[in-house]
């Protein structure tokens, strides 16, 4: 219900669960970065690129761990409680999803160098594209939503999660009609699929951090709910 | 769907319905053992209380908490009129044990305290043996019979969780135990006269992290038993210990409710301030 912004009397736990916040924007950033490379090494057959983003997933992975061990510093010396503790855990879980986001960039990358040594089709991933900006949208809006506490935004968020899982059934159609009509292409179409499919998870989990924000500060949790069900809930309208 | 899902796990030998949990309690479905209505109380000119209202719930635990000053231990202490003591105080509204008014004149005090039980922030014991500490509110009550005290003793001792440590010296004085130990005897000496209600006013702030320990898991036991309220200032204890907490401030109550959710997402900003440490 409440998100404290007033001051904790004991300073250096202020300053902790600030530093935590910071760090998991940071990882955010990282992870954006690595979505965004990983989309440009496969459009632009750019394997040195990714060769950089799956070795830039370790410092994602180390990230995770880092922010994790302070999460568990600050449950177990300072016993938070109400937003404190709202945050703490949303954060524990909210770097998870990041993390996980990381792992799908690595896979998106692997494919491209595989791409990169293939002959380019003559749409040039165009399809993959457009379903990689919608999804750098959502995660870049989520962190934003992240950054400012803004359940309002986290619901416009989570709201897109649908239209690219439509998006991404839409592909899927797309590439079997590829090969069909010309079995040369399955294993470089397998590759593209694989591709979209690590898209359509990202949107996922950028879904998952919103329901993250919302609970942290609003205390409500969303999850596995459809996203009318959830806005009410957020408003505190009765569901039936 | 749904069907299929239900025999599914049933086949499985998986009870979906026991994993999932909401609040464990709810005040809806609680029965009322003291009721507090537009209760106010005075010392002389300043007022400690300001229209208190809420239903304390029958065998649970009920946690208040708040800074020094709140008028948590003044509303514990008018439980049992404690408070009749100091002759500045006067109190306005209603104070209700099983639906009867704890103030009326025909109340016997005695009586009442013998039903509503209380426990202070330093443990108590009498100079006299462990034995004779918790025989002490039957004697006075003219039971004398030998073999009712033993039992009685016993009974409430193992209670208290203290019957294994003492049962080898029970005519040892009692003012050669621990600090933990002192309190659970106070306890035990407390529930010997099977009160109702348990009134434990900072219980566990002058013992060591174990002894607290204790304390805490015997309050546990105990709310089959007795309605408990415990006055608090460590808030992880209201929070390990209570079914429901009260959160006072200057002599208001702020809210009332389920310690699941108190803890995790207050209702009112100034729980939430107190609660997370921050300034008001």
């Amino acid at each position: 219900m409440v998100t404290n912004h007033s001051q904790h009397i004991s300073q250096q736990f202020e300053n902790e669960l600030q530093d935590i916040r910071s760090r998991v924007m940071a990882m955010g950033g990282l992870v954006e970065q690595q979505v965004t490379n990983a989309m440009e090494a496969l459009i632009n057959a750019d394997a040195e690129l990714a060769r950089e983003v799956i070795s830039f997933d370790e410092q994602v992975n180390e990230m995770e761990v880092s922010i994790d061990e302070e999460c568990i510093q600050i449950i177990a010396l300072r016993q938070p409680t109400a937003s404190d503790l709202r945050l703490v855990t949303g954060i524990e879980k909210t770097i998870t999803d990041l993390e996980r986001i990381g792992d799908e960039s690595v896979r998106i990358a692997k494919m491209a160098l595989n791409l990169s040594e293939k002959d380019r089709p003559k749409r040039n991933y165009r399809e993959l594209q457009s379903l990689g900006n919608h999804v750098r949208g959502m995660l870049r809006d989520a962190l934003d939503a992240f950054a400012r506490f803004d359940v309002e935004m986290a619901l416009r968020v989570a709201k897109e999660d649908r239209e690219v899982d439509a998006e991404y059934e839409g592909i899927l159609r797309q590439l079997m009609t590829y090969m069909m009509e010309d079995t040369r292409q399955v294993s470089r179409v397998i590759d593209m699929m694989w591709s979209a499919r690590s898209l359509e998870r990202i949107g996922d989990h950028a879904n998952n951090i919103c329901e993250h924000i919302i609970y942290l500060v609003e205390g409500k949790d969303v999850r596995h709910l459809s996203i009318e069900k959830a806005e009410k809930i957020v408003k505190g309208e009765p569901i039936d | 769907m749904e069907a299929v899902n239900e025999q599914k796990n049933v086949a499985r030998g998986i009870d979906i319905q026991s994993m999932q949990r909401g609040p464990r309690v709810n005040l809806k479905d609680e029965t009322t053992c003291l009721e507090v209505k537009d209760f106010n109380l005075y010392y002389g000119d300043k007022q400690a209380l300001h229209g208190i209202n809420m239903r304390i719930p029958k065998n649970r635990v009920t946690a208040f908490i708040g800074p020094s000053g709140c008028g948590k231990s003044t509303l514990l202490r008018s439980f049992n009129r404690m408070n009749d003591l100091i002759d500045s105080v006067r109190m306005e509204g209603h104070l209700l044990l099983d639906g009867e008014e704890i103030n009326s004149p025909s109340v016997n005090v005695a009586d009442l305290r013998r039903q509503v039980g209380m426990v202070f922030q330093k443990p108590n014991p009498f100079p006299k043996s462990i034995y004779e500490n918790v025989a002490y509110g039957l004697r006075l009550q003219g039971v004398n019979d030998r073999s009712t005290l033993d039992k009685v003793v016993e009974k409430s001792l193992k209670g208290a969780a203290l019957w294994d440590e003492v049962k080898d010296r029970l005519h040892e004085s009692a003012m050669g135990m621990s600090g933990g130990q002192q309190q659970r005897l106070v306890i035990a000496r407390a529930i010997a006269i099977e009160p109702e209600v348990l009134l434990l006013d900072e219980p566990a702030s002058a013992l060591d992290p174990l002894s607290t320990l204790k304390i805490e898991e015997l309050i546990y036991e105990l709310k089959d038993k007795y309605t408990i309220v415990i006055v608090t200032h460590n808030m992880q204890q209201a929070a390990r210990v209570s079914d429901y907490t009260a959160f006072m401030y200057m002599g208001e109550l702020i809210e009332f409710g389920a310690t699941d959710e108190l803890f995790t997402n207050p209702a009112k900003k100034q729980t939430e301030d107190y609660i997370t440490g921050r300034y008001g």
